[in-house]
């Protein structure tokens, strides 16, 4: 009896206990990454069926953090709904899914925010046939949500504010909402501006759909991980912060071989030139220098998944560097 | 050795060793479920708790037929709407779902070879192919109707289009409660009429047409009744105002494929009921029947219906847990019932999974329990009673 005692004991301790995500990561020998079930520019397969996007890059900056080699990670895709508690239960390591830093996931949903890869608001499109240039012209109209998102409040408090109707149609993907919103089934589809762009640049003929002007909320979008496990949250934070401080101190994945001979202090140091950062947080000493090198700095990856040049045209805007009338600013790396 | 077994070999210890050694296997598994959840919701600082009911939801549902619902409301009543929302896809779901499935387990039966060849690919169809695809196909079809602008305009009243099927809405105005008292008063003096009627037929054979009576009763009479208050009842026509028709009463899209998908689809297995019903009364039955001068229409309902009902009623309950289960899938189209607003939407905004879950389930079970109950009370009054 004592020992089937003891052997439960083992097992509710293997399901209850969790070594540190790092080692589990390490282990393992790749990276789980949740992402969205698609959105461009953000996470979505590209033609060759590759994931790519600003999401995606965060995922593999993770992986090459940790191992090294950008290939290290399996993408995992979660709904709006399911993302929590796939994070929760461990069956990713971490988000990097269009989710938005609030109190309530920070605190009782007990993850940890490590920063915010994209600053993003709350907004609407409509068809342009429908001649509407505000949103609060919208009295009456359907309106096409994603449940369990922040979104679905924001609406709630924006129509309420401004006193006027709506008809919520809540639905579970983006997809679903692209599709009712095509149809004609709603008016309105709301969701963060970049996800709209996204939308728009899918659609058959982008001309005929227009993002009003208004931008009802707050929306940092950032990778989380979960609440407890700081080693990892570490991690997680500065592959993102390594990204930004490439851009400001302007390393690129072409230029970053010959930065190695730089003679700026900060740049030895986040190449692992100088200095044992990589050490401290349980990596090799040149991981930032790989993320560089294989993955670029923050504006790289913005140019190449949402910015002007592609099909979304999302001006830097809010997501510049705070050098450059952004907000984008991360700690000093020393 | 035979000595140490000595009690095991005893019958009456064994099974009572044995039926104790599982009961408590199976409390020290549930135990460590309930104590491994605890632990890790703690260890990851999820909070638990029921007070998050109290909290306003914070977000609208826009299909709520039953109570007015804003974003300030609680979570409490996003689960009232949702229980509301998913008894009534069930209950008008198993309505029409037990009416085609009767109809066409009869027609199955019919010697009209096209009639019986079209049922059986229907119900091969319909219950071989998953639900939620039905669900889903149905839903598609709404939407591609034409757009709320050039919505199809029937009879001058009613507007199809893929926001819905508009219609007006009648307004009852004052002294229509006479009229709703007198249906009650016809329904009541109908029911008395065919008990009496039955008695004096077992009594004298005579017969009385229970049937039209009652139709003059229930229809006739408050009709009249109707026109001499003055036809206390005016309509509020839907009006296309803006993005929306405005006014008039609207059954929405995801609730009508959900209706149809669930009806069509159980309606396959209650008709395969219906059939094993009907074949199950024997041959002999008919004949006798057929024998001492009964019409056609009375030996179906007389005397074949009401041995096959004995048949049927077990499954046929469970035909109705199933569609009131199979509501559930309501989330695949936007439909707000229970598991999509309160289990969905509320789930993850108050990120109390296994309180939400826990409700939605016990939820569940209280409505299938009750349905059984009812069904089982049916199935015992029809059963055959030996005097």
């Amino acid at each position: 009896m004592k020992k089937l005692l003891s052997i439960f004991a083992v097992v509710a301790f293997a399901f209850s206990a969790h070594a540190g995500t790092l080692d589990d990561v390490k282990n393992r020998g790749f990276l789980k990454c949740g992402v969205t079930t698609g959105l461009a520019g953000f996470a979505a397969p590209d033609d060759s069926g590759e994931w790519a996007g600003l999401d995606a890059d965060m995922c593999r900056a993770v992986a090459v953090a940790v191992f090294g080699d950008r290939s290290k990670v399996e993408f995992i895709t979660t709904t709006g709904k399911s993302r929590f508690p796939t994070l929760a239960s461990g069956e990713v390591d971490m988000l990097a899914r269009n989710t938005t830093w609030t109190i309530s996931r920070d605190v009782n949903l007990g993850f940890e925010f490590v920063g915010v890869n994209f600053y993003d608001g709350q907004g609407f499109m409509v068809p342009s046939a429908l001649g509407v240039s505000s949103a609060t012209e919208l009295d009456g109209a359907t309106v096409c949500i994603q449940t369990g998102t922040t979104t679905e409040l924001n609406l709630a408090d924006f129509f309420r504010l401004n006193g006027i109707s709506y008809e919520a149609l809540p639905i579970e993907t983006n997809d679903e909402g692209k599709e009712n919103l095509f149809a004609g089934r709603c008016d309105v589809y709301t969701t963060d501006a970049s996800g709209l762009s996204s939308t728009r640049a899918a659609a058959s003929n982008p001309d005929k759909w227009v993002v009003l002007p208004e931008i009802i909320s707050k929306e940092p979008l950032g990778p989380l991980v979960r609440h407890g496990d700081h080693q990892w949250g570490d991690v997680v934070r500065w592959s993102l912060n390594a990204m930004i401080i490439a851009e400001e101190l302007g390393i690129t994945s072409e230029n970053v071989d010959a930065q190695t001979s730089s003679n700026v202090p900060e740049v030895l140091r986040l190449l692992g030139v100088e200095g044992n950062y990589g050490e401290m947080l349980e990596l090799s000493n040149d991981w930032a220098y790989q993320i560089i090198k294989q993955i670029g700095n923050y504006s790289e990856s913005y140019e190449a998944n949402v910015g002007p040049d592609t099909p979304l045209e999302i001006a830097r805007g809010l997501n510049a560097l705070w050098t450059q009338g952004g907000i984008l600013y991360a700690p000093p790396f020393r | 050795m035979r000595s140490n077994l000595g009690f095991f070999s005893d019958e009456k210890f064994r099974s009572i060793f044995f039926q104790t050694l599982v009961v408590g296997l199976f409390a020290l598994g549930l135990f460590f479920v309930i104590s491994t959840t605890s632990y890790n919701l703690e260890k990851r600082n999820i909070a638990t708790g029921w007070s998050f009911l109290q909290n306003p939801a914070g977000f609208d549902i826009s299909f709520s037929p039953f109570l007015e619902f804003k974003s300030t409301d609680t979570h409490l009543k996003v689960y009232f709407v949702g229980v509301l929302n998913t008894l009534l896809v069930s209950i008008t779901g198993c309505i029409a779902a037990t009416i085609l499935g009767f109809i066409l387990g009869i027609v199955r039966l019919s010697s009209n070879w096209l009639l019986s060849r079209l049922v059986y690919i229907y119900v091969e169809f319909s219950r071989n192919v998953p639900l939620l695809l039905q669900i889903i196909l149905w839903y598609s079809i709404l939407i591609q109707l034409p757009r709320v602008k050039q919505s199809l305009e029937v009879l001058d009243v009613f507007y199809i289009s893929n926001r819905g099927l508009y219609s007006p809405r009648p307004i009852f105005e004052n002294g229509f409660s006479y009229v709703l008292i007198a249906i009650v008063l016809a329904l009541i003096s109908s029911f008395l009429i065919t008990r009496w009627a039955k008695k004096r037929q077992d009594k004298t054979g005579q017969q009385f047409p229970v049937f039209s009576s009652s139709i003059g009763l229930i229809f006739i009479v408050p009709l009249i009744l109707f026109f001499i208050l003055g036809s206390p009842l005016s309509f509020e026509h839907p009006e296309l105002k803006g993005f929306n028709f405005k006014g008039g009463l609207v059954i929405r899209p995801e609730f009508i494929a959900m209706f149809l998908a669930l009806s069509i689809y159980t309606a396959a297995f209650i008709s395969e009921i219906v059939r094993a019903g009907i074949m199950s009364v024997s041959k002999g039955q008919r004949e006798a029947s057929a024998a001492i001068g009964l019409k056609q229409t009375w030996i179906m309902r007389l005397i074949i219906i009401p041995q096959a009902l004995r048949v049927i009623v077990p499954p046929l309950t469970s035909q109705y847990l199933n569609l009131t289960k199979n509501s559930s899938l309501g989330i695949a189209v936007g439909y707000a019932d229970l598991v999509h607003g309160f289990g969905g939407i509320s789930l993850n905004q108050t990120g109390q999974a296994i309180e939400c879950m826990a409700i939605v389930m016990a939820t569940y079970l209280s409505i299938s329990l009750t349905i059984s109950f009812f069904m089982n009370i049916y199935n015992r009054s029809i059963q055959f009673k030996e005097k």
